[in-house]
C-alpha cells in the first residue's frame, strides 16, 4: 500500500513537472480583433502539439509599454511578447536558432526587418512581425463631400491636407480640422519629409535639425489657431501616448494621422456610419514619407521552455498562418513569401477597407531612408520621447520652440548617457 | 437555550484556555530572563519583522538605488555614481527660473505639488469644516446627508477621475450643460488655470467625506452646556465659533490639517486620470513626476525616479514631525489646563 501510494505520488509529481515543463506564456496586446485571432490560432496549435499549454496573456498596450520592460530587467517576463519598442529591448531576446527546424525559412521570409528586433551586428533569429505598419492620413470622405471640399490628390502637402481640413471644419463645425496621435513616432515621418535626419555619423543621436524645426512649428501653429485637436498633445505631459482614433470614428475631426493598424479598428467602430479613406502621408519640402514600423513576436531570453518557445513561434510564423492571421485581422503582412504571392483575400464586408490597405502598400514606395533607418535604430525611442514631451511644452505655451529645441537634444544626451 | 448558548461558548473558549496554559510557564521563563523589556521586544517582533520587510527594506534600497545609474533593475549590475543623481536633480543655475535647472520638470513638479497643497487643503480644511458645522445641525434626513457627503469616500481614485473627465471634457457633460443654456462652453482640462482649479475641485469632492467625518466627531465631542451658557449670555454666534467651537475643534482639526497635507503632497492617482499633468506641464505633479520618469518613459530611468522619491519622502518626513510636534504641543497645553 505505501508503495502504491509512493509510486502515484511520484507519477503525480512528474506529470506535474512535465505540465509546467512544456507551459508557454504569452503576453499579448491588441488594437483590433487581433486578440480574438491569436486565441484561434493558439487553440489550434495545442490541438496539434498536446504536449504543450499555451497561455495567452492579453492586457492592454500600456501594459506592455510600462511593465515588461521591468520585468525583462529582473529576468522574469513571458516566454513569448507582442512588442512594438523591439529594438531598444532587443538585449532580452531569444536567439531562436539553434531551437528552429528551418533557420532559413525565417531568414527567407522574415530577414528583411530582422534587425529590427536584435541587437547591432547580431546575426539571431528572435521572432516575426505579426504585422507591418506605416503611419499614414485618413479623411472623413462623407465630411468632404457634404462641405463640398475636394480630397487633396497625389502630391499634398501638410498645409493642403490642414488648410482643406480646416475648410471642411468650418463648413460642419467639427472641433478642430485635424489630430496626430501624440507619440514621437507618429511625427518622425513627417519630419523625415521635411528633411529631418536622427541619425548621427557615429550611429548615435544627432542634434534636430531644421526638418524638426520646420514641422514642429508647423505643429506648434496649427494647435495655436485652433486647427489642430489640442486635446491630444497639450492635455498630457510627459512621454504619455494619446491616440485621436475615437475623435476620427466619432467624426469631430475631418482628417486625421495615424497608421495602416487603425484599419480594422475603424472598419469594427465606424461600420457604414461614414465613408473614409486613407490616404497616405502627406508632403513635405524633401518627400512624402510615412514611417514603417510594427508589432514583433518575439521570444524572450529567460524562458525555461525554449523548445517549446521555437515550436510555438514557427507554429505561428508559417506562411499559411501569417496568410490568414492577416486576412483575419487587416493587417499588413512582413512576410515575403505571402507578399510575393499576393492575393490576400481580406476577410471584411466593408467596402472602405481594401482601397485603405492598398493605399498603404503602394505609400510603402515613398518612405524616405531617414525614415527607413529609424526602426532599426537603438535610439529612436529616446528621440520620440524627447520630442513628445518638449513639443507639447511649446504647444501648451510653457517655452518657446528654440527653448524646446535645445532641452530635445539635452534631454536625449542625457537619456542616452543614463541608458549606456 | 441559555444551556446550549453555555456548551457552545464553552466549546469555543476552551480551547483558547489550554492553549493559554500551554503557553504561561515558558512566557514566564521568558519574562524572568528577558525582564519586561525583553517582553516587549518578543510580542514587537512579528510586527516589526512585517515593518522592516514591506517599509523599513524598500526604503533602504529605495535608498541605494537613488545612488545609481543605468537601466538594469539589479542592484549588482547598476554603477554607483553617489550622489549624482541628487545633483542632476537640484542642479540649476538659477533657482529662480527652472528653465535653467538640468531636471526643470521636477522643479516643475515640485512647484505645482507646493501650490496645489497650499490651495488645496486651505479650500478643503474650509470646505469640511463648514460641511462638518452642517451636519452637526438637527437636519432632517441627517444620516441621508452623511452618508451622501461620505459616499465619495468609497470610490476608487480611478473612478473619481473618470467621472470628472466624462464630465469635464470638451464635450462633457458640463460644456453640453452649458451650451444648452446658451453660455460658452469651456476647456475645463485644457487651459492651464482651469485645470489646476479642476485638479483642486475634484481632489476636495473625493476626500471632503473623509475630513468632515472626523470634524464632526470633535464637533459632537464638545460639550452643550457651553453652547447654552453662550446662549443665556447672548453671544453672538461668530463669536461662539471662534471663542469656543474652534478651540475646541484643534485637536481634530489638527489631525485634518496634518493627513490633508500628507495626502496632498502625494496627489497623484485623480489628477493623472483626470489631466494626465497637463496641459503641458500645468498638473504635473512629483509622483506623476517620478512615475514617469522611473516607468512610463521608453528610456526609464529608476536611479532618478529613486533620488526624487527620496526627497519628496523627506518633505513628507518634515510635514510628519510637524505633525507630532504640534501634537505634543497640544498635549502638554491640555495637561496644564
Amino acid at each position: 500500500m505505501r508503495k502504491t501510494l509512493a509510486a502515484t505520488a511520484l507519477g503525480l509529481a512528474l506529470l506535474g513537472s512535465s505540465a509546467l515543463a512544456s507551459d508557454v506564456r504569452i503576453m499579448w496586446y491588441s488594437d483590433g480583433v487581433e486578440g480574438e485571432v491569436m486565441r484561434d490560432l493558439v487553440e489550434r496549435f495545442m490541438a496539434e502539439n498536446p504536449g504543450i499549454n499555451v497561455i495567452l496573456d492579453e492586457v492592454p498596450f500600456q501594459v506592455v509599454r510600462e511593465q515588461l520592460q521591468i520585468q525583462l530587467e529582473a529576468g522574469e517576463g513571458p516566454d513569448i511578447a507582442r512588442v512594438t519598442n523591439i529594438k531598444a529591448l532587443a538585449r532580452h531576446w531569444l536567439d531562436l536558432t539553434p531551437h528552429l527546424s528551418d533557420p532559413d525559412y525565417w531568414r527567407t521570409n522574415f530577414g528583411t526587418h530582422a534587425d529590427w528586433m536584435r541587437e547591432d551586428g547580431s546575426q539571431a533569429i528572435t521572432g516575426f512581425l505579426t504585422q507591418l505598419t506605416l503611419t499614414g492620413g485618413f479623411a472623413n470622405r462623407t465630411l468632404f463631400e457634404q462641405a463640398g471640399v475636394a480630397l487633396p490628390g497625389a502630391g499634398a502637402t501638410w498645409d493642403d491636407w490642414v488648410n482643406a481640413a480646416a475648410e471642411v471644419a468650418a463648413s460642419q463645425g467639427t472641433a478642430a480640422a485635424f489630430a496626430i496621435d501624440r507619440s514621437g513616432h507618429r511625427i518622425s515621418g513627417a519630419t523625415a519629409s521635411f528633411g529631418a535626419n536622427y541619425i548621427g555619423a557615429d550611429g548615435l543621436p544627432a542634434p534636430v535639425d531644421a526638418g524638426v524645426r520646420e514641422f514642429a512649428g508647423k505643429l506648434v501653429q496649427w494647435v495655436a489657431d485652433g486647427r489642430m485637436l489640442r486635446d491630444t498633445w497639450v492635455a498630457a505631459a510627459g512621454t504619455s501616448y494619446r491616440a485621436a482614433a475615437d475623435d476620427f470614428i466619432n467624426a469631430a475631426i475631418p482628417f486625421y494621422y495615424s497608421g495602416s493598424w487603425q484599419i480594422a479598428n475603424f472598419s469594427t467602430k465606424i461600420g457604414d456610419a461614414f465613408d473614409w479613406v486613407a490616404v497616405g502621408s502627406p508632403c513635405g519640402t524633401v518627400g512624402c514619407s510615412g514611417l514603417a514600423g510594427g508589432a514583433a513576436l518575439v521570444a524572450v531570453r529567460y524562458t525555461e521552455n525554449p523548445a517549446e518557445v521555437a515550436k510555438v513561434m514557427e507554429f505561428l510564423a508559417r506562411e499559411d498562418i501569417i496568410r490568414e492571421f492577416s486576412e483575419r485581422t487587416l493587417f499588413l503582412p512582413a512576410h515575403a513569401g505571402v507578399i510575393a504571392a499576393g492575393g490576400l483575400d481580406w476577410q471584411t464586408e466593408d467596402r472602405n477597407v481594401g482601397p485603405a490597405l492598398d493605399k498603404f502598400v503602394a505609400a510603402a514606395e515613398n518612405i524616405l531612408p531617414a525614415a527607413a533607418a529609424l526602426p532599426s535604430w537603438k535610439w529612436a525611442s529616446a528621440y520620440y520621447g524627447a520630442l513628445v514631451n518638449r513639443i507639447s511644452q511649446v504647444m501648451a505655451g510653457e517655452m518657446t520652440l528654440d527653448e524646446a529645441l535645445a532641452r530635445i537634444d539635452q534631454d536625449i544626451a542625457e537619456q542616452v548617457a543614463a541608458a549606456q | 437555550m441559555a444551556g446550549l448558548k453555555t456548551m457552545a461558548g464553552a466549546v469555543v473558549t476552551a480551547p483558547l484556555g489550554w492553549l493559554a496554559r500551554l503557553l504561561d510557564p515558558p512566557l514566564r521563563l521568558w519574562q524572568r530572563v528577558a525582564g519586561q523589556n525583553g517582553m516587549a521586544a518578543f510580542f514587537l517582533a512579528p510586527t516589526m519583522a512585517i515593518f522592516s520587510i514591506f517599509v523599513l527594506l524598500p526604503l533602504v534600497l529605495n535608498i541605494a538605488y537613488s545612488m545609481t545609474s543605468g537601466p538594469a533593475l539589479f542592484l549588482t549590475e547598476r554603477s554607483f555614481v553617489g550622489g549624482a543623481q541628487y545633483a542632476r536633480l537640484l542642479s540649476c543655475e538659477n533657482h529662480f527660473d527652472f528653465s535653467t535647472c538640468v531636471e526643470d520638470q521636477f522643479w516643475t513638479a515640485l512647484r505645482n505639488t507646493a501650490l496645489f497643497t497650499v490651495l488645496q487643503v486651505a479650500a478643503l480644511i474650509v470646505a469640511a469644516t463648514v460641511t462638518a458645522l452642517i451636519l452637526d445641525r438637527d437636519l432632517r434626513a441627517r444620516s441621508f446627508w452623511r452618508a451622501a457627503f461620505f459616499f465619495p469616500v468609497l470610490l476608487s481614485p480611478v473612478v473619481v477621475g473618470l467621472i470628472w473627465r466624462w464630465i469635464l471634457d470638451r464635450d462633457g457633460v458640463l460644456n453640453a450643460g452649458l451650451d444648452a443654456v446658451g453660455l460658452t462652453p469651456v476647456n475645463w482640462l485644457l487651459e492651464r488655470d482651469w485645470a489646476f482649479l479642476s485638479v483642486i475641485g475634484v481632489t476636495i469632492w473625493a476626500h471632503l467625506g473623509f475630513f468632515a467625518l472626523i470634524l464632526l466627531a470633535g464637533l459632537q465631542a464638545i460639550p452643550r452646556d457651553l453652547y447654552e451658557a453662550a446662549e443665556m449670555d447672548g453671544t453672538p454666534r461668530a463669536r461662539v465659533f471662534w471663542r469656543i467651537t474652534l478651540p475646541l475643534l484643534m485637536p481634530n482639526m489638527l489631525v485634518v490639517i496634518v493627513l490633508a497635507l500628507i495626502r496632498a503632497v502625494q496627489v497623484f492617482d485623480e489628477a493623472f486620470v483626470l489631466t494626465g499633468g497637463g496641459p503641458g506641464t500645468a498638473t504635473l505633479f512629483l509622483t506623476q513626476y517620478i512615475y514617469e520618469v522611473g516607468f512610463a518613459s521608453l528610456l526609464k530611468n529608476p536611479g532618478l525616479a529613486a533620488a526624487a522619491s527620496i526627497l519628496m519622502g523627506g518633505v513628507l518626513i518634515v510635514l510628519t514631525l510637524v505633525q507630532l510636534g504640534l501634537a505634543r504641543r497640544n498635549e502638554r497645553r491640555s495637561k496644564l489646563k
